[in-house]
């Protein structure tokens, strides 16, 4: 498992484990966060934080350090 | 006809099309206020559909119900406490998995649900093919397919509610959304608790109780405390079930309960929702790829800003000039139709002139609203807040709050009021509290003036520098305030970055109408009590000469004709060509004497000292008061008082050889921007900060730490010059 901040742009992953406090766990996963979902990193700010996700259809946005919060397992990379 | 009401509650995730629904369904026979206690929107209208009255609210839009924003508090009291008799969950149908998760939890709430598929346009062009009636028969709630933008669906949305009102419609059904065996078990243990209060159940589902309790909801916790030992009773036993179930899941029950919700979503989309992937080329995609780009997104950012601006300012200054005129010609029109005196001098330099000079924002404000509006609803806010937050979280803001602190640079009052951009109460506060240390466009002129009459050539360089101090103030007290006032509980930045869409005019304009108004109905009040004051302080008491010379005068026309012929004839014996001047001269002499011996001048005198290590005499002390109701003022009370005359403006040549006679030093003159820039926000700021703040108490402390920041900073400008040798 590595967390979601060091995925790169174009990568996909799923999500396995979701630290941090309860609260922002809770808002997480009411958003779709869940273990299981597929997340797609679609790209990161210019000054690299916040970074911008595709899950569950949408687009979203989270800061680096609560990226970091989710242990992702990485999905192969689809053939072009 | 049916005598009474139907409640209709609007709920749904944050822009899924609720406030577009509300505009078709209420046209212009809404209301826009407050829900009590804090500054989210607050929207009601009533339609009459086959002879029934129904009165629709427009809930704010969240993505639960769990109470952790004040959205969801606002959402949430309003469904629990005013019971609507329907709600329409607007959903949006191209995003049908994580807007049915609101849906789960209003279904659980028991609460007479309909589900509006809105954007089904959207969904369609997306290959996403729903069978609503399915949708409908799995969830117990009736369906309807809805487009916001093209008035699509409304009657049958209306048709829907009154039958589901009247209990004709077939769809309607209690449905649980099962939680697995062992959570099933925890819940059933605290309904049997519950039950043996029959009252309890009568008024709540005692199901959402059991659940929310799971939950460790604070706000559910709080109400069933409330019921007294049975309260206690049910508590106890939700505490031991949650310990248990964290046994059993090695999770925390909220979460479980999360995940399951989304369980039972995925299972019921499964059959109901068909994508075909043609997949066409997602232009909302291609278009962001361009504006959040690594190296062109901040350009056009900026390029963005500055158009607003532009916009604002360049066409604002039209319709501005015109609104003077009007002002202006007000002024004499009341003066000609009414005898001179203190009514006229009430109504002419009191209210018209007080109110005038904020009624002239009202071009600025307008086109600001709307050029705010365009970003909103275009999508491309949410863009700004993307590239910027980075920056902005260096002061512990959010990267929405940009727009609010840039917005400042024209005038603080709108800027304020666009802080409700913001979600978390706490970014709002920030904001509003640093947001008078960017230097407003009513503050320039007093720059203009002193930098242009002490530093010359460099005057522009000088400027420059003030506005930095500005933004470093701004920086350093955000800085400080979040790390003081604020701690903790920052809120997380988890944000939705919808997809562009084309707005509508109406919406825009709606949008745009709905704050200005605010500005409008609610500054003028203030404005007008503001302005009253200030002119009784400044007109009172009479001075002696003047009086009699309007005893003398009575026919003629305006005060300051009057005092022209006062001055003219203890002027008499000067030489026919020195008339002019003098004349002017010594009216001004006999204004400033007026104004020294007004209530205004000895609370000049009075809080003289305080100012006295800063280097300010009483005139400047007086004009920093009469400052206070809009900055820009203070050109014209130095005007009066270093006796050039109340019609001078920052570029006027005669004040400034006054201000340069007067002692006032390029050290005193500096130490005076400074502390323009920072105390005090005008009358119309101070309004806005106890209207959006809604407290007495964060108004009074940001005026408070303004004052005493403005007083630390000049000092240290003032007195470290003289160490210097600046002085
Ligand atoms: N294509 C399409 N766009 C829609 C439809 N309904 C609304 N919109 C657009 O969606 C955007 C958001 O609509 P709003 O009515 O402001 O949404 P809201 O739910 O009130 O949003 P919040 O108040 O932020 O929660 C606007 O740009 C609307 O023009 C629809 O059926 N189809
Ligand atoms: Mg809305």
């Amino acid at each position: 498992m590595i967390p979601l901040s060091e995925f790169k742009e174009g990568e996909r992953g799923v999500i396995r484990q979701l630290n941090g406090s309860g609260t922002f766990r809770k808002r997480l996963q009411e958003m779709g966060f869940i273990r299981g979902s597929e997340v797609f990193v679609e790209k990161y700010a210019p000054l690299r934080d916040p970074i911008e996700l595709v899950i569950k259809g949408y687009h979203v946005s989270l800061r680096m350090d609560e990226a970091s919060q989710i242990m992702m397992e990485k999905l192969e990379q689809e053939q072009k | 006809m049916k005598k009474e009401t139907i409640t209709v509650a609007l709920t749904g995730n944050p822009n899924s099309g609720k406030t577009t629904i509300f505009n078709n369904l209420t046209g212009t026979r809404q209301h826009v206020g407050n829900w009590p206690g804090v500054t989210v929107e607050k929207k009601m209208g009533t339609v009459l559909h086959n002879d029934h009255r129904l009165q629709v609210v427009d809930l704010p839009g969240t993505y639960s119900l769990t109470a952790y924003s004040i959205e969801e508090i606002v959402a949430r009291s309003f469904l629990v406490d005013s019971k609507p008799d329907v709600v329409v969950d607007i959903v949006d149908a191209s995003n049908l998995e994580r807007n049915l998760y609101l849906a789960t939890q209003l279904i659980e709430m028991g609460v007479k649900l309909i589900l509006a598929l809105n954007m089904a346009d959207v969904a369609q062009s997306r290959g996403h093919q729903i069978d609503a009636e399915s949708l409908g028969t799995l969830l117990g709630v009736p369906v309807v397919f809805t487009i916001g933008t093209k008035n699509q669906g409304m009657k049958e949305l209306l048709d829907k509610v009154l039958e589901v009102v009247e209990d004709r419609d077939t769809v309607s059904r209690h449905i649980h959304i099962s939680y697995g065996h062992e959570m099933e078990k925890e819940i059933k243990k605290i309904q049997d608790v519950i039950w043996k209060d029959p009252s309890v159940g009568e008024r709540f589902s005692t199901r959402w109780l059991a659940v929310k309790l799971l939950e460790n909801d604070a706000a559910v916790q709080e109400r069933v405390r409330s019921f007294g030992e049975i309260g206690e009773e049910i508590l106890a036993q939700a505490e031991a079930s949650r310990e248990r179930l964290v046994e059993f899941y090695k999770d925390d029950a909220e979460m479980v309960l999360t995940d399951q919700r989304y369980g039972f979503i995925g299972g019921a989309l499964k059959e109901v929702l068909k994508v075909s992937t043609k997949s066409k080329l997602d232009l909302s995609r291609q278009v962001d790829l361009f504006l959040t780009n690594r190296i062109l997104g901040f350009p056009v950012f900026i390029f963005f800003i500055w158009a607003m601006f532009q916009l604002t300012f360049t066409v604002g200054a039209y319709p501005m000039e015109w609104i003077d005129a009007g002002v202006t010609w007000l002024g004499a029109v009341v003066t000609a139709l009414l005898p001179a005196g203190l009514l006229q001098d009430l109504l002419v330099n009191g209210i018209i002139a007080g109110v005038g000079s904020v009624i002239i924002f009202l071009p600025n404000i307008l086109i600001l609203f709307f050029c705010i509006a365009v970003f909103e609803d275009t999508g491309y806010l949410a863009r700004a807040a993307f590239i910027m937050d980075r920056v902005m979280h260096v002061i512990g803001l959010h990267g929405k709050s940009f727009i609010p602190l840039l917005m400042g640079f024209g005038c603080n009052a709108p800027a304020i009021m666009a802080t409700r951009t913001l979600e978390s109460e706490r970014d709002r506060l920030l904001s509003i509290l640093i947001n008078p240390l960017i230097s407003c466009s009513a503050r320039l002129p007093v720059y203009i003036l002193l930098a242009g009459t002490f530093f010359g050539a460099s005057a522009g360089n000088v400027i420059f520098s003030i506005y930095g101090l500005g933004i470093a103030l701004a920086i350093a007290m955000g800085k400080l305030f979040s790390v003081t006032l604020f701690r903790g509980d920052i809120a997380p930045f988890v944000m939705e970055l919808p997809p562009y869409r084309a707005p509508t005019l109406k919406s825009l304009l709606i949008h745009m109408w709905d704050r200005s108004q605010i500005f409008l109905r609610k500054m003028s009040g203030v404005i007008l009590v503001g302005s009253i004051l200030v002119w009784v302080l400044s007109s009172f008491p009479r001075s002696p000469d003047l009086l009699r010379g309007q005893a003398v005068e009575t026919g003629a026309t305006s005060a300051t004709q009057e005092r022209v012929l006062t001055a003219a004839e203890s002027q008499r014996s000067a030489s026919a060509s020195m008339v002019d001047e003098n004349l002017k001269s010594s009216v001004a002499n006999i204004e400033m004497a007026r104004l020294e011996n007004s209530f205004l001048g000895r609370l000049g005198h009075f809080i003289q000292p305080i100012f006295a290590p800063l280097g300010f005499d009483w005139r400047t002390s007086v004009a920093v008061l009469t400052g206070f109701v809009a900055k820009e003022i203070v050109v014209s009370t130095l005007g009066v008082l270093y006796a050039a005359g109340a019609d001078v403006n920052e570029e006027s040549e005669a004040l400034r050889r006054s201000l340069r006679a007067s002692g006032m030093t390029a050290l005193g003159a500096y130490t005076l921007m400074a502390f323009v820039l920072i105390y005090i926000p005008c009358l119309a700021t101070v309004a806005v900060i106890r209207r959006e703040t809604n407290s007495w108490k964060w108004t009074g402390f940001s005026i408070g730490y303004s004052l005493v920041l403005a007083w630390m900073v000049s000092f240290l400008i003032y007195q470290g010059g003289k160490i210097a040798g600046l002085g």
